[in-house]
């Protein structure tokens, strides 16, 4: 049987988190009512003159920073020419020769260990198009269309990368792994759902003994990645069997229906790849001087991978440990904040992994959206520590702090949770319980050592578990040691 | 000039067919003619010596012309809609594509 490669190349739309649109001073906020936030500039009315905005520039040199790129010290805008109802102008203001990031990288590593060297091709800035709402239940039955305009010039990041990637694991891999860098980087909010981030992939395949590679297709419409997973295993066996059954792949762009699984040929004009790109007239170039640069990447974050690094090396965390903090950034930023004050790496993570990851989940929120404070449980860390209140207790302490916030010293004394830890007070609890347990002592004092066990709960019970466990143990043996 | 052919005739109306614009007879032969003699213009630039000669990206002596990230004023949607062929609601009204 002959054997077949896979060959992928990615491509990303990411909407950078600026306040205003590319060209004017329109905002990028979504949800408003439709054709809302448009002006003359971004509507296309004549007469009238983009001016770029100066925060997505810097966004973009962050983006390609993180993405290990090169950055272009001069670099301009082109109009690609195309009618479609989403585009006002008939054409849309991209980067086309000379993009503003160019040669990047991300290592990626493997199951086994190895690491796929994925090369970034470019990054450029363009503008976003409108929406276009159809009136039937399909589009397929729509007569007409209602194009919103809101959407129309927020500032995009195009991200193209080479066809480095060999398999849809790989691919899914790639993605996220670029969307956690763009998060950590702040210059996307990369929501795939709500279209922030956008993924197309060209696959194609080949014997693998054939050096040239196969005819590429695109495939559109992924709204996450578990579909841009399943888009590429469906698209790969279908080349796959078409070239098997000796036929040949077409060169086209697919659409991914969710539903059924497949991706199916998109009806397309023959003309519809004849972008006549020219310079943009109304556009200056942009130049990026060494001391902007400086500047903007003195503004970088860390980023995921030099996160994991540090928790790993750096704090002494386990490989899946780290990697399970770096995953979210608020929860890394809280686990940062708790350390400075309570540097005990392994239980501050505990605690994250363990019960605050619990708490999210059933909350189904976000640490920096909870009242939690970092200080206040880097307190009630520190009171389990000195043996102050026991780890039940202070589960529930964590539980009031993440629901309504608070201070810790003030929910535990509320609570009556203080830990008895003065010898004195335990002292005479001891000695209740040896008297009221006089067969167990006596077991103790026989041989059993299990007894003491018994012995410890009850005074626990006396207590209502505010003894301090360890000590409670210590007077026990002590007493019964020294009375046998 | 039309004779020496510079623009052929698929050439214009794969021109015209993307600019979405239909010609009668007339006007297509006058638009190669037109197209002609701006590409033959063109011709006559190409033969100039341009070694050492930094590419033109842009006219003007200028770079880094911005605006600030602060919102601005927006149209109102009567003033934004006031043009439209043909509007439903607060949206314009265009044929269904593809
Ligand atoms: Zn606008």
């Amino acid at each position: 049987m002959t054997e077949y490669l896979t060959t992928i190349g990615l491509e990303f739309h990411a909407e950078l988190k600026t306040k205003t649109k590319i060209f004017c001073s329109c905002p990028t906020d979504a949800g408003g009512e439709p054709n809302t936030h448009v002006c003359p500039v971004c509507l296309g009315l004549p007469g009238v003159l983009p001016v770029l905005n100066r925060h997505a520039v810097e966004l973009a040199v962050m983006a390609g920073l993180a993405l290990n790129c090169q950055i272009a010290e001069y670099s301009k805008f082109d109009r690609k020419n195309y009618f479609y109802p989403d585009l006002p102008k008939g054409y849309q203001v991209t980067q086309y020769p000379m993009p503003i990031c160019h040669d990047g990288y991300i290592d990626l590593p493997l199951a086994d260990g190895a690491v796929r060297h994925v090369r970034i091709n470019r990054i450029h800035l363009e503008e976003d198009a409108g929406k276009l709402v159809h009136s039937g239940e399909h589009i397929q039955d729509s007569h007409y269309s209602l194009p919103d305009y809101n959407r129309a010039a927020v500032p995009l990041i195009e991200i193209v990368t080479e066809p480095d990637i060999t398999s849809a694991e790989e691919a899914r891999n790639f993605g996220e792994s670029l969307r956690l860098i763009l998060l950590y980087a702040g210059v996307s909010d990369v929501r795939m759902e709500q279209g922030s981030l956008r993924c197309d992939v060209n696959i194609s395949v080949r014997p693998a003994d054939s050096a040239a590679l196969g005819v590429k297709v695109e495939i559109k419409n992924l709204n996450s990645f578990r579909s841009v997973y399943r888009a590429i295993q469906y698209e790969e066996q279908r080349q796959r069997e078409l070239l098997a059954g000796g036929g040949s792949v077409v060169q086209e762009t697919r659409l991914w229906d969710e539903a059924s699984g497949e991706t199916r040929a998109m009806r397309s004009k023959e003309d519809a790849h004849d972008y006549r790109y020219f310079p943009e007239p109304d556009l200056v170039p942009v130049v990026i001087d060494a001391a902007w640069l400086a500047e903007i990447a003195e503004k970088l974050p860390e980023l995921p991978a030099a996160r994991q690094q540090r928790f790993e090396s750096e704090l002494g965390l386990s490989h899946y440990d780290a990697g399970q903090l770096v995953i979210s950034p608020p929860l890394a930023r809280f686990f940062d904040a708790v350390y400075t004050l309570f540097p005990e790496a392994k239980t501050v993570a505990n605690w994250l992994l363990g019960d605050i990851s619990r708490l999210l989940n059933e909350s189904d929120a976000e640490l920096d959206a909870v009242p939690l404070d970092a200080s206040e449980f880097a307190y009630l860390l520190s009171e389990v520590k000195k043996g102050a209140i026991n780890q039940a207790s202070a589960k529930t302490v964590l539980e009031e702090m993440f629901r309504q916030g608070g201070k810790a010293a003030e929910i535990i004394a509320a609570h009556g949770f203080a830990q008895i830890s003065d010898s004195g007070a335990l002292q005479a609890q001891v000695e209740q319980v040896l008297i009221a347990n006089a067969q167990p002592v006596a077991d103790y004092r026989a041989g059993k050592k299990a007894a003491l066990g018994f012995l410890v709960g009850q005074v626990m019970k006396q207590t209502r578990g505010q003894a301090n466990p360890a000590m409670v143990r210590e007077l026990l043996e002590k007493a019964l040691e020294s009375e046998n | 000039m039309s004779e020496r052919r510079i623009i052929s005739r698929d050439d214009a109306e794969h021109v015209a067919r993307l600019a979405h614009l239909r010609f009668t007879e007339a006007e297509m032969t006058d638009c190669m003619e037109k197209l002609g003699s701006i590409l033959e213009y063109m011709q006559e630039l190409q033969k100039i010596d341009t070694t050492g000669v930094a590419p033109t990206t842009h006219v003007l002596p200028l770079t880094n012309v911005f605006r600030a990230d602060e919102p601005g004023e927006t149209l109102p949607r009567e003033r934004a809609l006031a043009n439209a062929p043909a509007r439903e609601g607060g949206s314009f009204k265009v044929p269904r594509i593809i």
